[in-house]
């Protein structure tokens, strides 16, 4: 069952040093807040999966929390380059990154056998694409019954899977609307999952009968962040701030201009700085 | 109508190609605008799908990003990443996907992975995020791009996504791939298609103004000419009065 935590103590508990750390959300519901109490805490050696990295990633690789990632398309959406992710592949700053790069149908389809219990994903990928000279990781397979050669790649089974999303009812299951990304696979492919939502309410009592709903026994924290996704966006609660993704590419340029940012808004930061950014700037019930 | 921009009579060019019943898979950037751009002109029943899982959305503004909050707003249903990758995608249900690159070669192969050798590159670009299975999966590609001769090479330092190959019909003998691959490349200088033979990309028609040696210089391969080039049709008037205003609107969402 969840627990309501705080967001430290959701992070504190739910990641050690080294883990493999899933924090998805494609474009939408990205846990900023949650990735700003990991750099918080000081994690080192992770190793972060996510799709799209984003400036998510970019923030938490600047300040030396990852070793490894796994990923499939890594750039500032619409506006260029992530300036600390590049870095540290091409010059090892602050640290060597390694990477397992993919496709999107490939994460995709590996997350989604992560959640089902397979060992690997098997689809119609990777066709006259180089990446599969160059990652290991990237196999292919014979279907028993036509012998088409299809391709494989491991299933995602992250040590922690961190999401956010608009609701938790005080029960501790959890709703995503919208854009739902990867999220409801990440998080069952996962052996701990920390999510950081909107609102907590009573009960979902008037919800459609498909909405997507994470329950309270496969999530291992819940922690309130009213606007803990930005500059991403929750869908009904705010916006996603283009101008900030626009703004980033500026602050993460150079190496001594991101540390300062990051000392003045993260380190020194604290969830509650997300607040101003949410739906009632502050006002949501926990 | 002669006032208008090389970029204007790219997206523009670009939008033309896309038909009312299509069903297309849009990448980011230029080939969003151009299907956005034709949606809003001469093919109101086009389906735009975008990799968020957004199926059949019309956005007001051009999206930022893959998956900005006007895109799930304004679609029919939204879905998730695996079931798009899965269902839509993979199960063959889009007729054309509408990719751009960072380096392209004769044959349609793109790269957007790295520019250098993949180990120790001299830059890494983003990746191939949807495109490599884009590329494979749907009925045919439209690529759209500024046309250099940084980004039109003679080879690719890396293939991303699989076009025609090394040419003629290895697609399909060398990778199995039975979709139709780039079937139109449309650049701010020309519009380009693949030989019905060779498959290398042949100049077909001429965007006003735009001399065979201006193409030629902007080219890091021998480009070729059909025995027929055409020049391209002018923007009309509501062509550019429409891509005008769509951009104004993005322009003063994205700065709020």
């Amino acid at each position: 069952m969840a627990e309501f935590l705080s967001l430290a103590d959701a992070i504190e508990s739910a990641i050690s040093d080294g883990d493999s750390v899933a924090m998805e959300g494609f474009t939408h519901l990205i846990p900023h807040a949650a990735g700003h109490e990991i750099i918080r805490q000081r994690r080192s050696g992770l190793r972060l999966i996510r799709m799209t990295p984003d400036i998510i990633y970019d923030q938490m690789i600047g300040m030396g929390c990852a070793d490894r990632i796994m990923y499939s398309w890594g750039g500032n959406p619409g506006v260029g380059s992530l300036h600390r992710f590049r870095d540290a592949i091409q010059n090892g700053w602050p640290g060597p990154l390694e990477i397992d790069e993919h496709s999107h149908a490939a994460m995709a389809n590996a997350y989604d056998a992560g959640a089902a219990g397979l060992p690997c994903a098997v689809f119609r990928g990777y066709r006259g694409a180089q990446l599969a000279e160059v990652n290991p990781n990237i196999k292919s397979i014979n279907c028993p019954f036509t012998g088409e050669k299809l391709a494989a790649v491991p299933a995602i089974r992250a040590d922690v899977a961190v999401i956010h999303a608009q609701k938790a009812s005080r029960n501790g299951d959890v709703l995503l609307e919208g854009i739902v990304g990867v999220q409801k696979e990440a998080v069952l492919g996962a052996k701990r999952s920390v999510v950081t939502v909107e609102e907590i309410v009573d009960d979902f009592a008037d919800l459609p009968p498909n909405a997507v709903i994470l329950p309270s026994w496969t999530i291992s924290a819940i922690t309130c962040v009213p606007g803990g996704a930005h500059p991403s966006y929750a869908h009904g609660y705010y916006s996603r701030d283009n101008a900030f993704y626009k703004a980033w590419d500026e602050i993460a340029r150079d190496r001594d201009g991101f540390r300062a940012w990051m000392q003045e808004h993260v380190i020194g930061g604290g969830p509650e700085d997300f607040a101003r950014h949410g739906k009632a700037a502050g006002g949501v019930a926990s | 109508m002669s006032d208008y921009t090389a970029n204007e009579m790219m997206s523009i060019a670009a939008a033309r190609a896309l038909r009312n019943d299509d069903i297309c898979f849009v990448g980011i950037g230029l080939p969003s605008e151009a299907a956005n751009l034709a949606r809003l002109t001469h093919a109101p029943g086009l389906t735009l799908i975008y990799e968020s899982g957004t199926l059949a959305t019309k956005p007001d503004v051009l999206p930022l990003s893959i998956g900005d909050g006007e895109l799930c707003e304004t679609a029919l249903t939204t879905v998730s990443v695996p079931e798009m990758f899965r269902y839509w995608l993979q199960g063959g249900r889009i007729t054309v996907g509408f990719l751009g690159a960072a380096q392209l070669d004769r044959f349609g192969n793109i790269n957007t992975t790295v520019i250098g050798d993949y180990n120790d590159p001299k830059v890494r670009l983003p990746g191939g995020g949807g495109a490599p299975e884009i590329a494979t999966s749907c009925g045919e590609i439209f690529i759209v791009m500024r046309q250099s001769d940084r980004g039109f090479v003679d080879k690719i330092d890396f293939f991303t996504s699989l076009g025609h190959g090394t040419g003629g019909d290895d697609r399909l003998r060398t990778y199995g791939v039975t979709t139709k691959g780039p079937s139109r490349l449309v650049t701010d200088l020309c519009i380009m298609e693949p030989d019905p033979e060779t498959k290398e990309f042949t100049v077909t028609s001429i965007h006003p103004g735009v001399t065979r040696t201006k193409i030629e210089e902007n080219t890091g391969w021998a480009v070729k000419f059909a025995d027929e080039v055409a020049e391209t049709p002018h923007p009309n008037a509501e062509e550019l009065e429409v891509l005008r205003a769509l951009k104004a609107r993005t322009a003063a969402a994205h700065s709020a």
